[in-house]
């Protein structure tokens, strides 16, 4: 797997298949927005306002497929040191936090003309805001720690912050049961053409979200190896100036 | 007694010898433990059963003030002679390193919990209507969760660039399950109520967190 995302000859067929599969991914994200915005039943209760909910789920649970690609490279990236694993780490957690961010505003933007209220803590705002705090907590020691040691004590601290997820679920689930609060956005089934809609709009951004994370992905490896190339320049070069 | 036992002995006595001899820390903690029960206490002037109910979660705002400001130098004292990496390249395992200070870190935030209780207890005329035992053993169980979180990030910020902010910002989200059981726990028992729900997840997590924090600190110590 991982022989075959360094292949070179891989690469260049992947230069050419990016702009393809860009513009297949336009084109159904325009699908499930109309699918979206036109073709859903409207709500009874909340009208139209109800639309966000197709971009507000898939977006959240985009973030938990690249959150858990995030987790599963770390542990991969302790186990093997591959410097592949690392970014992909990187990758899933920089684009997850992205989705995250989206469903934690959309969440608010929807909540507001409905209930009234921009926000509550029950159960589920709160767990998501939690996650997304440890998530940006962990792009925060990437940012600021020195490049030579940022690989393994992020994937350390991934560990530790996956394992720390099931904690934080567990424990707000427990604290509204003892200390109910209303819940936003309510539970209940879910009409069969508004699930249709709801998973291609979620098809859609995970198209989107892989594309990106793609385009990271090679970012991060031309950055690292342009940095690999001045590092070994400023190595050989004569210095003059110093004496 | 075994060699990583013994190593472990070693450094925490070490620690608490050389804390005991200066007292810088100590003295500096002691102040600042006092001074935040005071502001907490202009900021909520709360009447004898309404105190019952946030002073659960004022204390351990406090206590985890204490504790960050507490952690932040724990690793400072080996950086400045080089002691990490004599560490580092002796034989010495690391996660008697690891225990040993999170132990001392343990004692001395015990000693400043113990030290602004009877503050808040007096500043709030606190009387808790359940069994104090129980109180002490979240108190304890609390603790170490923060402190075994709090050790292991301060070894992972000291290779950062702003390494005092870099603690806070990765202990907090981390440490939140533990949080909100340890403030429940505490206004649960306060009231009268049951916390067993909660001193069974704090001691699941400091159980999980434990082990995990001792399986990567080799890593994380050796992290070049």
């Amino acid at each position: 797997m991982i022989q075959w995302l360094n292949d070179a000859k891989l690469h260049d067929s992947m230069k050419k298949l990016f702009p393809i599969l860009g513009v297949l991914t336009a084109i159904l994200l325009i699908y499930a927005l109309y699918q979206a915005l036109v073709v859903a039943p409207t709500e009874q209760t909340m009208g139209d306002v109800q639309r966000i909910f197709y971009y507000h789920v898939p977006s959240a649970w985009t973030a938990f497929i690249l959150l858990l690609v995030n987790f599963g490279a770390s542990v991969f990236y302790l186990v093997t040191r591959r410097s592949t694993a690392d970014i992909v780490a990187l990758v899933g957690a920089e684009v997850g936090v992205v989705f995250l961010t989206v469903n934690l505003v959309t969440g608010p933007i929807w909540a507001r003309p409905v209930w009234g209220i921009w926000w509550t803590w029950d159960m589920r705002l709160t767990s998501t805001l939690v996650l997304w705090l440890i998530y940006v907590s962990y792009l925060f020691l990437r940012r600021f720690s020195s490049s030579g040691e940022t690989p393994l004590l992020a994937a350390a601290l991934a560990v530790l912050g996956a394992l720390c997820v099931p904690f934080v679920y567990f424990s707000i689930w427990f604290f509204r049961t003892q200390h109910p609060q209303p819940v936003l956005g309510g539970g209940g089934s879910i009409d069969p053409r508004m699930l249709h809609v709801l998973l291609i709009n979620w098809l859609a951004f995970s198209c989107f979200a892989f594309l990106v994370c793609w385009s990271r992905y090679r970012l991060e490896k031309l950055q690292r190896e342009v940095d690999a190339a001045h590092a070994m320049e400023s190595l050989l070069e004569p210095r003059e100036s110093v004496r | 007694m075994s060699a990583p036992a013994a190593v472990t002995r070693v450094t925490l006595l070490k620690d608490l010898r050389l804390e005991w001899r200066s007292k810088d820390a100590i003295n500096s903690m002691l102040f600042f433990s006092l001074l935040v029960v005071v502001v907490f206490s202009f900021s909520f002037d709360p009447s004898a059963e309404e105190s019952r109910q946030i002073a659960g979660g004022l204390i351990w705002v406090a206590f985890l003030f204490a504790a960050v400001v507490a952690l932040n130098q724990t690793w400072a004292r080996e950086i400045r002679n080089q002691v990490l990496d004599a560490y580092r390249v002796s034989p010495a395992p690391s996660n008697s390193l690891f225990i040993a200070k999170t132990l001392g870190n343990f004692i001395f935030v015990t000693v400043l919990e113990a030290l602004m209780t009877p503050l808040f207890i007096v500043f709030y005329r606190l009387r808790s209507i359940g069994p104090v035992w129980q109180l002490l053993l979240v108190v304890m169980v609390g603790t170490w969760a923060l402190v075994v979180n709090g050790t292991f990030f301060a070894a992972m910020s000291l290779r950062t660039r702003s390494r005092e902010i870099m603690l806070p910002l990765l202990l907090f989200p981390t440490s939140i399950p533990a949080l909100l059981a340890m403030v429940q726990a505490t206004t649960s028992i306060l009231s009268g109520e049951s916390a067993h729900f909660w001193i069974v997840l704090l001691v699941t997590y400091d159980l999980v967190f434990t082990t995990v924090c001792l399986l990567l600190f080799e890593t994380v110590l050796n992290a070049e």
